[in-house]
């Protein structure tokens, strides 16, 4: 137990039970924060495995793109029924998703566990960066890309003052993203949502609110492109996603309960120190080959 | 030049949410079960998931899942939950193909049916 201080794994004893346990209790913890903040949990299911838990992050990977699967088309519910989200900016984008899921889920096989701890902290900090950012919504003057007309997807969102018209800007290169965005996701087992917003809002010029919604829609296929891949793979284990899927989407559904009647502000401010600090640990464990 | 908000669509996305909260739900219920089932028989095993060893190859393609499943055991079934979550948006995709043909929104159809095919390749061509 010394040897092993602060971190939990199987050579601190564990059994299956007690295992399970505590791995739903912390999945459950991502899942509500995840909610409440916006943020996702899936960011900070794989260092929470891999770091207190010392599961192989092949495993944790594949858990967490489970548990994002079931979080999206939960979350998407809600969503769907308040009229922002666009099912055709979402189809035609999930296009480059899902071909840079496959992508990224390739990657994973042929890069070290070293390289894949690296990367995710490296988006575990812009995560957090992204996060403390407050969100502002630029009106561009651009003409809307030609493209997007012919594609159908300029659209129309309820606002306070009325339903809003919205013009897409763009296409090739929000497109392009998207493939970066789904390719992350195969590669990391994480939804990537920070990546596909900035596609959406930054460089396509989607109204924010569409944006998020479009995005948490479109996480879901996404995922789903690469756990194939990580299924025939062997890397979805039973016996530990069983934990996870189910704590973070208890997690998740208690928190989109609780947020109408919280603030968030300063919890976003804390989960995001959270998100930072759990980069920085997968940075030093990556080169400091503990990954 | 505007896509109208219509009936439509709208009526599209009431039957995916539903599509979808069944999806989850199912796949939550069987994964529970399996779970239960799991933990009563190696509950008291001690856990070890720092080494990668990879699945079994029974848990790693549909087929295989089932077989495992229908012989009741706890990990076949956490699986099987897990293919039926994984196959919710797959379905989503799938509805959303015929019903932009029910719109008829050939484009769209291309555009979902392109997505079904990545899919279908990752899932089962592998």
């Amino acid at each position: 137990m010394d040897a092993n201080y602060g971190t939990l794994d199987s050579e601190a004893g564990l059994n299956n039970l007690e295992f399970t346990i505590l791995v739903g209790l912390g999945s459950f913890m991502a899942g509500f924060l995840g909610a409440l903040t916006g943020l996702g949990g899936g960011v900070v299911l794989v260092p929470l495995l891999a770091l207190v838990f010392q599961v192989d992050i092949r495993y944790a990977v594949g858990a967490s793109l489970v548990s994002v699967i079931a979080t999206s088309s939960g979350a998407a519910v809600a969503y769907l029924k308040d009229g922002f989200s666009n099912i055709r900016i979402g189809m035609f984008l999930e296009v480059a998703t899902t071909l840079g899921a496959l992508f990224g889920a390739f990657l994973a096989a042929r890069v070290s566990t070293a390289a894949i701890g690296a990367v995710f902290g490296l988006v575990l900090l812009y995560s957090g960066y992204t996060a403390s950012r407050t969100q502002v919504e630029v009106p561009t003057s651009e003409p809307p890309d030609p493209l997007a007309t012919r594609l159908g997807m300029n659209g129309v969102y309820p606002s306070l003052t009325g339903p809003k018209a919205y013009y897409v800007h763009r296409v090739p290169a929000g497109f392009g993203l998207m493939f970066g965005a789904g390719a992350l996701s195969g590669l990391l087992g994480i939804g990537s949502g920070a990546v596909k917003v900035l596609a959406m809002d930054r460089v396509m010029g989607i109204p924010f609110k569409v944006s998020t919604t479009t995005s948490n829609f479109m996480i879901g296929v996404t995922a789903a492109a690469s756990a194939g891949v990580y299924l025939s793979r062997g890397y979805i284990d039973p016996g530990l996603t069983m934990p996870v899927v189910l704590g973070v989407l208890a997690g998740s559904l208690a928190g989109a309960r609780m947020l109408a009647r919280t603030k968030t502000q300063q919890l976003r401010w804390v989960f995001a120190a959270v998100i930072v600090a759990l980069g920085g640990e997968m940075l030093y464990g990556a080169f400091a080959g503990k990954i | 030049m505007f896509r109208k908000s219509d009936w439509t669509d709208q009526k599209i996305e009431v039957v995916i949410a539903n599509l979808l909260r069944a999806g989850v739900t199912l796949a939550a219920g069987v994964v529970l079960a399996g779970g239960v089932v799991f933990l009563v028989r190696h509950g008291f095993a001690p856990t070890n998931y720092r080494a990668f060893a990879g699945e079994p190859s029974d848990l790693r393609e549909w087929k295989g899942v089932v077989r495992s499943a229908l012989n009741l055991r706890g990990r076949g079934i956490i699986q099987l939950g897990i293919l039926c979550l994984i196959a919710t948006p797959v379905a989503r995709v799938a509805f959303s193909s015929l019903a932009f043909a029910l719109e008829r929104d050939w484009l769209y159809v291309g555009v979902a049916s392109a997505v079904l095919v990545v899919l279908m390749y990752s899932l089962v061509g592998i």
